[in-house]
């Protein structure tokens, strides 16, 4: 009995305290102010309150586990003294900016700060509306703690879709009110008139849809998965056929709905899908780290750009067709990537990764290098690349483009999933779990290298060849090492070895900041701040590579997963 | 019966550190041999030098007449000699069944293309590839485990998998290192009862590295004694067992008496 009544209130301060310093951070950073302008919900709750609110409930999470031996009541009092602790510190931030003027070291501590913080009230009634609030929020954490898991779980994905769909309301809004039946629908959704985010019913309808899809799909899911199993083989690939068709459909009509801006924003994505699923296959399938992709996708895009370059100012000009030049652009950083991977092939892991990241800053200085200018135009770069064109489709604008890059997505991703469940793939994945093994395996550690440096270079490749096409012009500055980072970061968060994994990584670290312009400033603090989370919380990403159940199917089975759904 | 490998003169120095000397050694087609002998006396580093892992740097391994010494460890295994690990090595996030696939990898030829392209060859040889880590499952008795990652096994069900995945190489000599380390007395017997089979029924010749002295009693058709990388003794296990200067550097002088008693 003492024990399970234990309460570890230590615990729920320090708790409390950790919460605190990051809300403190992100209030003096300016996100709260700088997203306070985005309401999630229309006139109740912006997006800055919204990340206020999920330092809280975080802490209160934690506070809630670790003040008692098992969840309890007591837990609701753990939550709420870690949120009491954390809207704690932001009051006393409100106490200081008040007399003392700190806008000299930290210019986000401004009046508008405290305007948000004590809910426009001014300090007396504000200051305890926010100490209330928090140990609120903290209740709420705490009482989620000890709610039943499937409760707990439908109900944080409602919040997450509410706050995902508020964010997203604008482009939602724009893209979708050309379709009268639809447009309806979002009116009465978001907020009316000049209003950001969800309207208040919508929220509700929201949470209430994804809330109760979710409960569903978790009691029934299962007899609903079992059904389809037992229907004859004959209709349940009809229904595998159907769903993929269904898939394919969306994603060749998508660029009709979503207009010029969105489709420019889904071929960077796609351009980095191309990427991702390169990298995957050197990085997640035979686990050598490279830290200097970019360096294939520049040299795809140069060699594109030499070749069907009209630019005078170059001593010399192919004139070829993209079509032409699109082989030879892959070609050639299938080449380098060979030739890039020879002398590393006695290194492994962190020597690797330095040796690599050298190769692809030697490639960008080449490319600025006024050794190199008259031919690739040093840092005047190269104008004037061909654009592909199909009979009178021309790729020139974003939505003829899409289709472009989404081609080349499918074509990496149909490689790299045969690869995948082949005997290369395997020698891959052998020599990532052990490499000295491998090798006694009878696996031949050269080929299989220079095979994985050379099929994600292709991919690398064909990205920068599209990318050269696509923008038109070259700039070396375009090859930076954050590119290859970019790549790499977004592997991991999706999930390494994972093809969907590619797709998602893509979505959430490339499309979510350029949807979000409020974003941009804070897009690497925001990089660091996911990539520290998911190590802590989720290493194997958010689509873990799955394990293949093959003992007990034949190999024509394994053909037709489910996963193979492009992402839109 | 002729030697399938024979090591004549194999020296392996670390710095300055003598770890095998002057090393000969021949091992019978299809007969059982144990290496044993206190800890770092080369036991070990004569594996790798056989398997490729280490380069001997004076002396030659033949195996069936084919020099090892020059050869990396994929060309070796390809020749047809196979290992396991004293720690067990398998590759921990693949499937037992992918693990004994990627055994196979020499005997399968399907590339690139063949694998892009899923061409009738490969599939058939993919076929035929699955139909036989299924029956190495089966043979080593880890039928239904087919599916687990390899690091979620048990320890026992590790050991033998990791054999599977030597044997889907077919090799002519199969190299264990400790093969019963960290087992209890059944999971020994059944072991060794196993290892029997594998001479029995697959025909193959079997170099093992073993502490525990009623496996290698019982097992061994011939044993090998070093200490300090030098050969002191060889022979049938009865005459192991009464060498004096085996039970003098190997036992120690104390346990004189309990290497009368073998299992």
């Amino acid at each position: 009995m003492t024990k399970n009544t234990h309460f570890n209130w230590l615990n729920a301060l320090r708790i409390g305290l950790i919460g605190g310093v990051v809300a403190l951070l992100i209030s003096l950073v300016g996100m709260v102010e700088e997203f306070g302008q985005r309401d999630i919900i229309a006139g109740v709750i912006s997006m800055g309150q919204t990340l206020l609110i999920i330092a809280m409930l975080m802490g209160g999470h934690f506070a809630a586990a670790r003040s008692v031996d098992r969840p309890g009541p007591l837990s609701l009092a753990g939550g709420a003294l870690a949120g009491l602790v954390t809207s704690g510190m932001l009051a006393v931030l409100v106490l200081l900016i008040g007399p003392l003027n700190m806008r000299a070291i930290l210019p986000n501590a401004s009046p508008a700060l405290i305007n948000i913080l004590t809910f426009e009230q001014g300090p007396v009634p504000g200051l305890f509306y926010l100490l209330g609030a928090g140990a609120l929020v903290g209740v709420v954490a705490g009482l989620l703690h000890i709610l039943p898991p499937l409760v707990r779980q439908a109900i944080i994905l409602a919040l997450f879709w509410v706050a995902l769909l508020g964010l997203l309301q604008e482009l939602l809004r724009v893209t979708l009110t050309n379709m009268p039946a639809v447009g309806a629908a979002l009116s009465w959704m978001f907020g009316s008139g000049t209003q950001k985010g969800l309207s208040v019913p919508g929220a509700i309808a929201v949470a209430g849809v994804v809330a109760g899809g979710n409960y569903l799909w978790a009691t029934r899911g299962a007899q609903a998965q079992a059904r389809v199993r037992a229907m004859p083989p004959a209709r349940q690939r009809a229904l595998q056929w159907g769903s993929l068709a269904l898939a394919i459909a969306v994603v060749l009509y998508l660029p009709n709905i979503l207009g010029p801006y969105l489709s420019e924003v889904a071929n960077n994505v796609g351009l980095f899908i191309l990427m991702g699923l390169g990298l995957n296959i050197v990085v997640g399938f035979a686990g050598l780290l490279d830290l200097g992709y970019v360096a294939f996708f520049a040299i795809g895009a140069y060699v594109m750009g030499v070749l069907t370059s009209t630019d005078t100012e170059l001593a010399y000009r192919f004139n070829l067709t993209f079509w032409e030049a699109l082989p030879i652009a892959v070609a050639a950083s299938v080449l380098f990537g060979v030739i890039l991977g020879i002398p590393v092939l006695k290194m492994r892991g962190d020597y690797l990764a330095i040796v690599t990241l050298g190769f692809g800053e030697i490639i960008r200085i080449l490319a600025l290098s006024d050794f190199l200018k008259p031919y690739i135009g040093g840092s005047q770069g190269i104008v004037q690349v061909g654009r592909g064109q199909i009979s009178t489709v021309v790729f020139d604008r974003p939505q003829t483009l899409y289709y472009l890059i989404v081609a080349g997505c499918l074509l990496a991703l149909f490689i790299s999933r045969r690869l995948r469940d082949s005997r290369p793939g395997r020698a891959w994945k052998a020599m990532r779990e052990d490499e000295d093994v491998a090798q006694a395996m009878g696996i031949n550690l050269v080929a299989t290298k220079l095979l994985a440096f050379g099929t994600g270079a292709a991919f690398s490749g064909l990205s920068g060849a599209i990318f050269a096409s696509k923008i038109g012009s070259i700039y070396p500055h375009s090859f930076s090492l954050l590119i290859s980072i970019n790549v790499l970061s977004l592997i991991i968060v999706g999930g390494m070895g994972s093809l969907p994994g590619v797709f998602v990584g893509a979505l959430v670290l490339v499309g979510l900041p350029e949807l979000l312009r409020e974003f941009s400033e804070y897009r690497l603090l925001m990089y660091g701040a996911l990539l520290i989370v998911m190590m802590l919380t989720r290493p194997e990403g958010f689509w873990p590579e799955a394990t293949h159940k093959r003992e007990f199917h034949e190999a024509a089975a394994s053909e037709v997963a489910p996963e193979s759904a492009p992402a839109s | 019966m002729a030697p399938i490998l024979t090591a004549r003169q194999v020296t392996k120095r670390f710095g300055g550190l003598t770890a095998v000397n002057n090393l000969d050694l021949e091992i019978q087609e299809r007969s059982i041999h144990s290496v044993i002998g206190p800890n770092g006396a080369g036991k070990t580093t004569f594996f790798n030098c056989v398997t490729g892992f280490n380069q001997p740097e004076a002396g030659e391994i033949l195996l069936d007449g084919h020099h090892l010494e020059r050869l990396s460890p994929d060309r070796i295994t390809q020749l047809g000699i196979a290992r396991t690990y004293q720690n067990i090595r398998l590759f921990a996030n693949l499937t037992a069944l992918e693990n004994i696939l990627v055994g196979q990898h020499p005997r399968l030829k399907s590339g690139m293309l063949g694998a892009i392209f899923n061409t009738p060859g490969t599939q058939r040889e993919e076929a035929k590839a699955l139909a036989e880590a299924r029956r190495l499952l089966a043979f080593v008795g880890l039928t239904g485990k087919g599916d687990h990652l390899a690091r979620n096994l048990a320890y026992g069900d590790q050991r033998r998998l990791e054999i599977a995945r030597a044997l889907a190489s077919k090799p002519k000599l199969l190299l264990l290192d400790e093969p019963t380390a960290g087992m209890n007395p059944r999971e020994t017997e059944a072991m060794t009862a196993f290892i029997h089979r594998l001479r029995d029924e697959l025909g193959l010749t079997i170099m093992l590295i073993e502490h525990h002295m009623g496996v290698v009693m019982g097992i061994s058709e011939r044993i090998t004694v070093l200490d300090y990388g030098e050969k002191i003794a060889e022979g049938a296990p009865v005459e192991i067992q009464t060498n004096p200067r085996v039970i003098e550097a190997y036992l120690g002088r104390e346990e004189a008496e309990a290497a009368g008693e073998p299992a």
